[in-house]
């Protein structure tokens, strides 16, 4: 059962898991800069969070399984449906890393994925005060 | 848990550019070898990566997939004095181009501290989760 306590808190907690798993995403492409053929991953933050309030998280194809003996199935559990980024001027190795955009991204996310902490500890001092009170 | 695999990308394209680096400093050194381990003259050794998945999860790090050998032909250097001179005084010298080398090390140590940035930030992320609430 989740108590208001939770509920009041769980937006913001999946916000920031999402902003988590896009720095991991970006992080990714960050590393891969200058592997050849590697294609940049990047996945809609709104839509995923949209997705992820209605409880259903859209990366994960997980098989339904009746018998002990069925196998869960290999579709990957990722939070988010990842897509791939156009690149504006590809490069000749087949690399669409465009370290700009990615440190751009990087960068903001990472100051998202802080105001997220923000409004959690703000929240959490709201509470405090109501028991205060 | 997502932020602690940040370290794990970054810090596996940490070891992937300071191989390359490592490969460009070898090369450098060898620029002007006549011959190398093989009796052969030197040929440059370039690093190849490749995308690799982190702890199963879908970011992906990366590794060094292969070490190549640079196959295009030697310098040829007229020294009819050098015991490595053929019948018309030409030595074949080592096939690194100094100047791609020099190019490779700028874009690895570049790719290096972006990625040691990566993980800087990924730290600062971790340490204010840290104090959440407080």
């Amino acid at each position: 059962m989740a108590s208001k306590i939770d509920n009041a808190l769980s937006f913001q907690q999946q916000a920031l898991s999402l902003r988590a798993y896009r720095q991991q995403v970006l992080a990714g492409n960050i590393a891969n800069a200058d592997t050849p053929n590697y294609k940049a991953r990047d996945f809609d933050f709104s839509t995923a969070l949209k997705e992820a309030s209605a409880g259903r998280s859209s990366g994960s194809l997980a098989l339904v399984t009746t018998a002990p003996a069925h196998l869960p199935g290999g579709a990957e559990a990722s939070p988010a449906r990842l897509l791939y980024r156009s690149p504006v001027q590809a490069s000749a190795d087949g690399n669409t890393v465009d370290m700009d955009v990615e440190r751009g991204q990087f960068s903001e996310n990472a100051m998202q994925y802080e105001a997220g902490l923000t409004f959690i500890t703000q929240q959490v001092k709201t509470l405090l005060a109501a028991v205060a009170a | 848990m997502s932020v602690f695999s940040v370290f794990h990308i970054a810090g596996s394209a940490l070891s992937a550019q300071s191989m390359r680096l490592n490969a460009v400093a070898s090369n450098l050194a060898n620029a002007d070898s006549l011959v190398g381990a093989d009796g052969k003259p030197y040929r440059a050794k370039q690093v190849v990566f490749e995308a690799v998945p982190v702890n199963g999860e879908s970011g992906q790090g990366v590794r060094v997939k292969q070490v190549v050998e640079d196959a295009s032909p030697g310098r040829l250097v007229y020294d009819p004095k050098s015991p490595a001179a053929n019948e018309q005084g030409y030595v074949t010298m080592s096939n690194v181009s100094v100047v791609d080398e020099m190019v490779n090390m700028i874009s690895a140590s570049r790719s290096y501290q972006t990625n040691a940035e990566v993980m800087n930030t990924a730290k600062q992320l971790l340490l204010k989760t840290l104090t959440l609430g407080q």
